[in-house]
């Protein structure tokens, strides 16, 4: 049972696997990017699912002298990390793009055909 | 020093950053580089009068709106950072200022100012990784310097550039992610992103497997930033096909702020709360460093572009840094950090050399380079002076930092002599590589292929023999480098008995 509990854990460890396997595994770079996107998801979740408090309400405070509290840091770190991940797809975005304009392909083993003739 | 003196550490990542937005809106031509040499000199002044103060009164802190430490967020200066600030703001500085000629060759007028804006969120990522003092600022500047060289390197007229980069980018980011999951791990044992706060409140920590956890993310995450062996595999193809000055540029110093983010964690945060990190880091980094030496070395005797050929020997270099780290003492951590400054010197004025001759020469290959110390004298000149500093001839920048990793692994005794005997191989292989150049360009027969009517400008081999020359003023006169990284090692192994 206690693996089980731990089950946003294993959420974020599978989410961020699947990621690592698309970008490692996949030719086509847009799906590499998807991939990298998901694996930045799963760091999300890991830093969102610390912060929550079992029975922890948003940090507002109401006056109530026993009232428990999710800590609000890493909400704000994730959407700081966030702006960096769109950022970085894109680019990435961007890049692929480009890159099909120049070689007329997304895959990489044919631009990479391309690049040795 | 009036009351600007004070804000000094804030400053030097505000002036970059508040300059390059601006210099998207600055069209006529020639503005857009005026503006950003400008912001990249102020830059270099801010970190020489910084230095100073590290030299004289030790450490600068800064509080961001004088909110208290480890709740406000805090940005500090010490001798490594001040070390490797010189280092990134002389780079961009020395590339700017004589890179104008060869940027107008390769970026298209209207691009310009894009790209100069990047050069500038580059220069001020790279220096806020330095001064900030908590990890996740850290982490935020490093995807805004991150960010900005992958347009930087997409930045040239060589299309292979673009499969590269984005190679990068995917590499660079799965090292960033790594950083942040670390840094995740180690939040939510300690409840602190100050480094300082961090590295006293793991005393505190029961279970130090979370913290082991988040070492090993934090250091294979910065390894590949930083392109230690085997993790180095997207540097050669992005350096290659870069605009000539952004290679001269991050060549010099965007790896070795990864390297400095990765002695500040594994030294100043982890070093004095996991048992045996000293020994685990060792071992596990040593032989990637003497792997990358040798092989690093060995791939450049053979490659026949000259950019990538400088690429491998930086590979190579890495590791000498890493080596020199991976020592776990006084006198390796100073070898290493000293040799970050004088690669740095060294493999930048090379870079810029190179940038010269490929506006004269055919190419970048070797064979298209022959002859091309007949036609330009001068610049062959520096380049071969930066030569023999990254082969270690004394006299030289390179030689005082090979002579002080030789003493370091002396020190391990009977042990250290395979380390030295690696120096010393990987320095032969150096003098190959760089002897192939020279042949080539010296001795070679000289086709006098298409036109090569355009001159390089004067103030280009300036800039470069500049850069040469400090080469070897810092071969006679280390003191600066030298009493710089000594406080840094020094101040990185306060906890080691």
């Amino acid at each position: 049972m206690e693996l089980l509990g731990l089950y946003h854990y294993w959420v974020f460890a599978i989410l961020l696997m699947t990621g690592f396997y698309a970008v490692v595994a996949k030719l086509n770079l847009f799906k590499k990017l998807i991939g990298l996107s998901l694996f930045q998801a799963a760091v999300f979740l890991l830093y969102i699912t610390m912060s929550k408090v079992d029975g922890g309400t948003a940090p507002i405070f109401s006056g109530a002298a026993d009232a428990v509290f999710s800590n609000p840091l890493p909400q704000v770190l994730i959407l700081t990390a966030i702006v960096v991940g769109i950022s970085t797809t894109a680019l990435g975005l961007g890049i692929v793009v480009r890159i099909k304009e120049e070689y007329g392909s997304i895959e990489e083993d044919e631009i990479q055909e391309i690049d040795r003739r | 020093m009036s009351g600007l003196g004070q804000h000094l550490p804030a400053l030097q990542v505000v002036v970059p950053i508040l300059v390059a937005p601006m210099v998207v809106l600055l069209r006529p031509r020639g503005l857009a580089w005026a503006a950003s040499t400008a912001a990249s000199v102020l830059a270099f002044v801010i970190a020489i009068e910084l230095t100073l103060q590290v030299l004289g009164a030790g450490p600068v802190g800064y509080l961001m709106g004088s909110w208290p430490a480890p709740y406000g967020i805090e940005l500090r200066v010490d001798a490594l950072s001040a070390l490797l600030l010189l280092v990134v703001t002389g780079a961009s500085t020395v590339a700017l200022v004589g890179g104008r000629q060869s940027l107008d060759a390769q970026i298209e007028a209207d691009r310009q100012p894009y790209f100069f804006a990047a050069w500038l969120l580059a220069l001020a990522g790279l220096s806020g990784i330095l001064v900030a003092a908590d990890a996740f600022n850290i982490f935020v500047f490093m995807e805004i310097s991150s960010l900005a060289s992958y347009v930087l390197i997409a930045g040239g007229p060589d299309r292979r550039a673009l499969p590269s980069v984005f190679k990068y980018l995917i590499m660079g980011t799965i090292g960033a992610t790594f950083y942040l999951i670390g840094v995740g791990l180690i939040y939510m044992m300690t409840g602190t992103l100050n480094l300082a706060d961090m590295e006293l409140r793991i005393h505190a920590v029961g279970d130090l497997t979370p913290i082991l956890a988040a070492a090993g993310f934090i250091t294979v995450g910065l390894a590949l930033k930083a392109a230690i062996f085997p993790l180095h595999v997207w540097l050669p193809n992005a350096y290659t096909y870069a605009p000539h000055m952004a290679t001269a540029f991050l060549a010099a110093c965007s790896t070795k702020v990864s390297l400095y983010v990765l002695l500040r964690f594994d030294f100043f945060v982890f070093q004095g709360n996991l048992e045996g990190h000293d020994l685990q880091f060792a071992i596990y980094l040593m032989p990637l460093a003497v792997l990358g030496i040798l092989v690093g070395s060995a791939v450049a005797m053979f490659e026949r572009n000259i950019k990538r050929l400088l690429a491998f020997s930086s590979v190579a270099q890495i590791g000498y840094m890493m080596l020199g780290a991976s020592l776990v003492s006084i006198a390796g951590l100073t070898a290493g950090i000293l040799h970050i400054f004088n690669h740095a010197l060294a493999k930048g004025t090379l870079f810029l050399a190179v940038a010269s001759f490929a506006m004269v020469a055919a190419g970048l290959r070797l064979n298209e380079l022959s002859g091309i110390a007949r036609r330009m004298p001068w610049t062959f000149g520096a380049f071969v002076v930066a030569g023999l500093s990254l082969i270690g001839i004394p006299g030289t920048a390179g030689f005082v930092s090979k002579w002080y990793l030789i003493m370091a692994v002396m020190e391990l005794g009977p042990a250290g002599v395979p380390l030295v005997a690696v120096i010393l191989i990987s320095s032969l292989m150096a003098v190959v590589y760089i002897w192939r150049i020279v042949e080539v360009a010296c001795f070679a027969k000289t086709e006098e292929q298409g036109s090569s009517a355009i001159a390089v400008s004067p103030l280009m081999i300036v800039v470069t023999w500049l850069a040469a020359l400090a080469n070897i003023y810092f071969g006679l006169a280390p003191a600066l480098p030298l009493t710089l990284s000594g406080d840094a090692a020094a101040e990185l192994l306060r906890h080691l008995p």
